[in-house]
Order: structure tokens, then sequence, then C-alpha cells
């Protein structure tokens, strides 16, 4: 495992727009259908346990941000420690991806957009009662009218995109 | 088995559940988990702009967008063959808070009386879907990742910016829920 900045490009391979905070690091690669495949079948994991552990409530956004249950805060630090783990059995053992090449996890550094922009997204957060993954899953799970939340947070996007060099960071 | 399943899941199997994306995603194939970049990806490959954020190759990152369209399909499928009848248990000190500025806890996912379609083209819907959804956008883009990119990826390989940010997006939250809301919910 390596650990790389996020304006790190590898011999000019890794061609991933910087700041990207989900970026693909395969080297090797990648048809359209057959590789992608199996992120769909991740996805859908995903969405079947977000539904269940009904993380997608709005409700259960305002038990949390109420402090009248743990169950969120649960969920959330149970993720992390799994999640922390993982990550350092894959550097104790130095696991490889399944194409046999060396894991990469970027450093995200620090700017100021962190604050003012994670603050924006907690009230947003508290009024749709989810982030951009349960955005999905509520949309999946019947709830339609929120496919028009989901627009505004494409537009939230794109306006950030607009402004982004004249934003503080 | 499938009656267990339909329950709703306890925190613990859950959060480990998601925790396990992480060195899924990793080692399937070098991906960070984050999910706010899809609305990013969307931006690049739906809007044709000059804009320099959204130059770049989203065809290489076009995982993402898989991924976030099986959980579309996950929570249907959760919904078709998973649905717990029962309606979701939250604690009573939040169903009469809510009762209190109006919000009838109707036991399902979200309150009905807000998340619908009739309220596009009022206030709540103005507030609730139009503001909401753009400051989920606006805000986690400029924090440069939301719950799963910066709580989960971020706080999982021990980044201080990610602490940051998800304190920050508490910080958000509470603020709402507690000093702006129930002004919020007198207006409209």
């Amino acid at each position: 495992m390596k650990i790389v900045n996020d304006e790190f490009i590898e011999n000019g391979v890794i061609t991933h727009p910087d700041e990207c905070a989900a970026p693909n690091d395969q080297i090797a690669p990648e048809s359209m259908i057959a590789s992608n495949i199996k992120y769909l079948a991740m996805g859908m994991l995903f969405g079947i346990i977000a539904v269940k552990s009904e993380i997608i409530s709005w409700y259960r956004i305002q038990e949390m941000f109420r402090l009248q249950s743990f169950h969120m805060y649960g969920v959330i630090g149970t993720a992390v420690i799994t999640g922390a783990i993982s990550v350092l059995l894959i550097k104790r053992f130095n696991l490889k991806t399944i194409q046999g090449e060396e894991v990469v996890i970027h450093k995200k550094n620090f700017h100021w957009g962190n604050v003012i922009g994670g603050l924006t997204f907690g009230l947003g957060w508290a009024i749709t009662g989810a982030c951009p993954g349960p955005l999905f899953a509520q949309i999946g799970s019947g709830f339609l009218v929120i496919i028009v939340t989901l627009l505004s947070a494409i537009a939230g996007t794109f306006v950030y995109g607009l402004f982004q060099e004249k934003l503080p960071h | 088995m499938i009656e267990f399943i339909r329950q709703p899941w306890a925190w613990y199997v859950s959060g480990a559940l998601i925790g396990l994306t992480v060195p899924a995603l990793l080692l399937l194939g070098n991906k960070h988990f984050g999910i706010s970049s899809s609305l990013r990806h969307i931006c690049a490959a739906c809007l044709p702009t000059k804009i320099p954020f959204f130059q770049y190759d989203w065809k290489r990152e076009i995982w993402n967008l898989f991924f976030v369209a099986g959980i579309v399909a996950g929570a249907s499928i959760a919904l078709a063959f998973l649905n717990n009848p029962e309606p979701v248990q939250i604690s009573e000190n939040t169903i009469s808070d809510l009762a209190a500025l109006g919000i009838v806890a109707d036991g399902q996912m979200m309150p009905a009386s807000i998340f619908s379609f009739e309220n596009i083209f009022t206030m709540k819907g103005l507030v609730f879907f139009v503001m909401g959804g753009f400051m989920v956008g606006f805000g986690t883009r400029y924090a440069g990742g939301c719950t799963s990119g910066h709580s989960i990826m971020g706080l999982s390989t021990f980044q201080l910016s990610s602490l940051i940010a998800t304190c920050s997006f508490m910080v958000g939250g509470f603020t709402m829920v507690h000093l702006i809301f129930p002004w919020l919910m007198k207006l409209i």
C-alpha cells in the first residue's frame, strides 16, 4: 500500500481529476461493462444495507442531531472502525488488488473548504435527511420526489464548479 | 431466514457491512469509496461546459456512476423483497419534538407530509428539496467529500482533514436542527 498526495500523478499514467474524493487508481485498462459491473453489484449491496439499516430515514437523521438515539452514531462508528482495521490489514499484509496492483491511498490535504463546505453540507443534511448516498437510496425505495432534491444537489455541485476559483480554500 | 433479513438491521451489522465497502472497493480495483463525486461526474458528463472543474476524463471515473446506479437498484430490491411491514421505530423524544414542530411521525422512512409531489411548488418544496439539495451538492463538493468520502473513507485512512470535515458536518447539522429548523418550520 502506498499513500500519495492528491496532485500525485505517477509517470503521467494516472489522470484522475485533482481533488477527486473518490479517484480511480487502477492502472490496468477497464472495459465499460465487464469491468464496471462489479461496482454496480457493490452499489446494490450498499443500497440494500442503506435501506435495511434505516440510515436513509429522515427521522433517523433528526434523531441523530437531537442526540436521542445511538443508532446513527453506532452505524457510522462501526463503519469507520471496520474500514480502519481493513486498511491497516491491507497495509500490514501488503495486500494487492485483484489485478495485482499496489493499493493506493490518497492523502486529503486540509483546505478551508473542509470547514465552510462541511458546515453547508451539514445544514443541508439535516433538512433533506440524506447525504448523497442515501439520496440515491431514497429514490430507489420509492420516494421519487427526491429526484428533485438530487437535481438540486447536481445544480449545487455545478455552481461550486462555476465559482471554485473565487471561493476561499 | 428471509423473515430475519426483513427486520431492521442492527447498527453493528450495518456499520460493519458499510465499513467493508472500503477494502472491497480498494481490492476490486483501487477505487476510493466516495459517493458525492458522482454528482461531479454527472455534471462533467451531461453539461457541455468549459468550466475547468468539469474538464477531466469522466469516463475514467465511470465506475462511480455504476455504483450509484447500483444503490438505486439495491434500494428498490430492498423495498420489493425485504421490506419491513412494521413502522420505523424512532425515539419517543424525537416523535414528540417533531410533533411540536407540526411534523407527524408516520412510521415511513420519511414524512410523507413533506416529501411528496404535491409539495414541489410550495415553500416546503423550496426548502426541503431545492434548498436542502443545493446545500448538499454545493457543500459536499466544497468540502471535498461527503459522509462516505470523508467520514468513512477519510477517517478509515486517518486523515486529519476528513476529521475536520466530519466535525463541520455535525456542527452544521446540529445548528440546523436546534437553531434554524424551529424558526424555518414556523415560516413555511
